[in-house]
This record gives structure tokens, sequence and C-alpha cells, in this order.
């Protein structure tokens, strides 16, 4: 009896122990991002690390024109990427026959198993040329390849959890749209989409954090060049985003350097972004929920 | 008695399960035919057979015909939109739409194709008067349709089908999850109802049944024992399992 209450104890508190730990791992990153990271915003005037030049080399951390490149990637990819999804996952829910969406929702889950420096390849070799003939553009790694690259990423995440989403609706919904005199179109866009639109929401949060954190696909396509896209083709020219700027930076910087810090100080605002990002969301989910829409 | 909806050796099967099998009978056009008997008697098949509900569901099986007016529902030339704006259909659970009060009720016309502002809210004054819930909701037309009480989404979710002007109510156990005072509005509500439309009612219980039928059909594993004039089956059922199951016997 007495022994095995101590397994008991000691399962317990290895248990505790471990879960303990991971915690403590994530918080000693998230630590150590800030002390390499916030002396950046001691040592570089705020003019200066929020200007529109990002030229190390000559002391210059403008950071503008990477923070804007990555928004425009990501704005990029989720204006492609959503409705392709949502679309998706419509069909393969609500139109597709049973055996197609045994078929099919496995295969689209393993698309997300492809590695980034593949699709990155991909981008390269194939997709780059194509957008440059088709638009007759100096060149084809620019804001917009990166964009599509990225939606092609987030699309399997976006499909699944809302096909997950839609799959929740009780069935009873499609039932009393029907039963108003509504076609199959009007039942799955008036009734069933509306009351799975939380889950919704959350699939493409999922899908932009997967596209604003990728690095290496963006890095291999977008043709990394710092400037400001505030023109109205900059969607066609090349951009440099933030995760790009650290991986290229990160391994030639002196360590301890001002540049160094301003590589994890963009770090920080990359997560400072995605976290906003993120509560936004769930305070669009959370007010939609008070008003008393469905889920 | 005219006949709205007939009947005709329908059998229907999902799959190997037989959910009805050869049922004949007439439904009476401006009365309440009440479907009653044990829980898989066939009651809500029969229900969504009438309105083709099921027609999305794989594996099934059906023979025999439904006539509504005379006309076969599932002949090739059929309109099943059509079909179902005429036969509206009220389910067990109140299912309020997303949205408010109003857009509830407009949801179906709106699908069929009205725009005209004042003639919508004709419907939803008309519809929700109808479904005795004009009084208590007039004032908060604009508020969102799941803060109403169970008994109120239910009549909410009546509105919604009478606002399409249906020539048949099917109502599946509309009264199961509410309270005593809620279950008697909407009863005296089909009364008034009766007098306009052809009402098919699976009552949650034998009172219920006993005192809401005009017409009466006593369903069991998919047959049809009977169905009689209500005031004849509950006082003098021709099969002794109709009485069985009236006095309580089984079930």
């Amino acid at each position: 009896m007495r022994s095995k209450h101590w397994i008991e104890f000691a399962i317990e508190s290895l248990i505790r122990v471990l879960g303990l730990s991971s915690i403590g791992f994530v918080l000693l990153i998230f630590l150590f991002l800030l002390k390499e990271g916030l002396p950046a915003f001691f040592e570089v005037a705020p003019e200066n690390l929020f200007g529109v030049r990002w030229y190390p080399t000559f002391g210059l951390f403008g950071t503008l024109p990477l923070i804007l490149g990555s928004l425009l990637v990501t704005a990029t990819a989720i204006a492609i990427a959503l409705p392709l999804g949502v679309a998706t996952a419509v069909f393969v829910r609500e139109v597709a026959p049973g055996w197609a969406r045994e078929v099919l929702k496995p295969m689209i889950e393993v698309l997300a198993g492809i590695p980034s420096v593949v699709l990155g390849f991909f981008g390269m070799t194939v997709l780059a040329p194509l957008v440059r003939v088709t638009l007759n553009a100096p060149t084809g790694l620019t804001a917009f390849t990166g964009g599509l690259i990225l939606a092609y990423m987030a699309l399997p995440t976006i499909i699944s959890v809302a096909e997950d989403a839609l799959d929740a609706v009780p069935k009873s919904y499609r039932d009393a749209g029907l039963a108003m005199g509504a076609t199959q179109w009007q039942t799955i866009w008036r009734v069933v989409v509306p009351a799975a639109r939380s889950g919704i929401l959350t699939a493409v949060m999922l899908g932009m954090g997967r596209a604003i954190g990728e690095t290496m696909a963006v890095m291999m396509v977008t043709g990394n060049a710092a400037r400001m896209p505030t023109t109205l083709d900059s969607l066609f020219r090349p951009v440099r985003t933030m995760t790009a700027t650290i991986a290229a930076e990160m391994g030639e910087v002196a360590r301890g350097s001002t540049h160094y810090h301003v590589l994890f100080g963009i770090g920080i605002l990359l997560f400072v972004i995605t976290f906003l990002l993120n509560l936004v969301a769930a305070g669009a989910i959370f007010k939609k929920r008070r008003r008393g829409g469905l889920r | 008695m005219d006949v709205k909806i007939r009947i005709e050796d329908l059998t229907y099967a999902y799959g190997d399960k037989v959910a009805l099998r050869d049922v004949t009978m007439d439904i009476p056009a401006n009365a309440i035919t009440v479907v009653f008997g044990p829980a898989g008697g066939g009651k809500t098949t029969l229900l969504r057979l009438i309105n083709r509900l099921n027609d999305l569901i794989e594996g099934t099986r059906m023979s025999g015909r439904i006539l509504l007016d005379g006309k076969d529902i599932y002949a090739p030339a059929t309109d099943v939109i059509d079909l179902r704006r005429r036969v509206g259909m009220v389910f067990a659970l109140p299912l309020p739409l997303p949205g408010t009060i109003r857009e509830n009720v407009e949801y179906g016309p709106r699908l069929a194709g009205v725009r005209d502002p004042v003639r919508l809210e004709e419907i939803v004054v008309r519809s929700l008067k109808q479904a005795a819930l004009w009084d208590e909701v007039k004032d908060r037309l604009d508020t969102p349709a799941s803060a109403l009480s169970g008994g109120q989404q239910q009549r909410l979710c009546l509105a919604r089908s009478l606002a399409l002007e249906p020539e048949v109510l099917l109502l599946d156990e509309p009264t199961s999850g509410l309270d005593p005072i809620s279950t008697g509005r909407i009863e005296e509500t089909l009364f008034e109802l009766k007098q306009r439309y052809t009402i098919v009612l699976v009552p949650h219980s034998i009172q219920q049944a006993a005192r809401v039928a005009d017409y009466a059909a006593f369903f069991l594993m998919g047959e049809l024992v009977e169905w009689q004039p209500g005031d004849m089956l509950f006082t003098n059922p021709r099969d002794q399992r109709t009485e069985d199951y009236i006095t309580g016997r089984f079930g």
C-alpha cells in the first residue's frame, strides 16, 4: 500500500516537472529574445529605427520597409488563400460526395507537410519565371510571388480547419434552411457558413500565423530588396520581409553589436505584430459571440 | 373532407433498415392530423418525405407515391424548392438562424425574391401575430433571435415557416422542449391556423395527440396500424395495439 502511494507521488512529480519545464523553456526563450532585442530600442534612435532606410553597414536601421514588406506579402497571401480555402472547404464538406471527401481531406492535410524550402525552390524555378513573363516585369522575384507561395502554404491549414468548423454545424441547420425553400447553395451561404463563422476565422488566423512567420520560402522568392512598398506597383516589385532579414543577416553579424541587437529587436516586433493580430481576431470572435450570433 | 395529401403504398428504407412499410393514408385539408406512436415508428421520416428533406441522404430506397393536391411530389417535373415553400416544416429543437428576429422571419420571403420593404414588414407582422409571438417581441424586432426564450424561439420558427404562406405545415414535436404555458400557446395557435392550413403534427405525448387531433394515425415500427378521426381513435380504437398504447400498456 505504502509503495503504491510512493509510485503515485513519483509519477505525479515527474509529470509536473515535465509540464513546468516546457513552460519554463518557452519563458526562457522569450526572456532571451527580450534580453538580446531590447537594447536595440535604446542604442538606435527611434526615428532611425522606424525610418525608411535599411542599410545596417551605414548604421541605418530603418525597419519600416521590412514591416510593410511582411504585411504586404502576408496580406496578399491571405487575399488569395481565404476565398480559395473557404471555397474548397465548402466543396469538400458540403458538395463533394462522401467517398471524395474521404480521399480529399487527408490529401489536403498531407500538403501541409511539404517542407517550405521545397516550395521555395518550386517558387524560384517555376513560379518566378512565370510571373516575370506574364507581367513582363524585370524580375519574377516579387511580393506577389511570395504571396502566391505563402497562400499555397496557408491553404491546407485553412481548408482543414474551416472544414472541421463546417462539419461541426449541426445537420438541423441545413434542414432548417432547406425546409424554408432555400436551394442547397443558399443554405450553405446564408446558414451554414455564417454558423461556422468563428471556426472559419480561426482557420484564417492560423493560416495567417503560418504566413507571417514563414521565412525560407519567402526569402527565396521575394527578391529581398529592402525598399518601401509605397508605390502602386510595389506588389510586383521585390520586397524584403522581417523574417527574411533576420535569417539572411544573423549569420554574418558580430555578436553583441548594434546590428545584432536590432535583428533581435525585429524578432520582438514580429512577435508583437503577430500577438496583436491574434488579439484583434479573438476580439472579433468574442464580440460576435456576445452579439448573439450562433457560436 | 378534402384530401390535401394522399400517401399510397409508401415504403422507405435507410440502407437495410426499413423505416416505413406499405403506408397508405390521406391527410385532409384544413385539419390537424396527428401522427403518433413510440420512437422509431417512422413518424419523422414520413414528415421529412412529405417535403423531400431526405433527398440529400445517400443510400435510401423508396417505393410508393405521395400526392399533394393529386400531383406526385416525387415526379421528375416537381420543383423541389417550390414544394418546400408550399410545405413548411418546424423541427423539434427551436433553431433560430444567425441574426435578428426580423431577419429570421424575412429569411424565407427574401430567398423567394421578395424585396419590397413594405411587403416584408407586412409579412413580419402577420407571421409573428399568427405565431402568437407579436406582443412579446414587437418592441425588439432588431435584437438577436438567440436571446429569446425556448418557447419564444419555437414560435419564431413557426413564424418563419408561416412567412412563406405554406399550404401545409409539418410540425415534428414542436413542443417537446417547452413548458406547459408555451405548449398551450402553440396549441392555441395551431387551432387558429388550421382554418387556413393543413397541419400534420407529431405530438410529444399521447395527451397532446388527444387534445389537438382532428385525425390521428398510429405508427408502430414503421407500420401504420390505423388512422381515423381523432375522437374515434382515442375513444374506440379498432386495433388492439392502438388500445394498448393509448392506455399505457406499452410505449
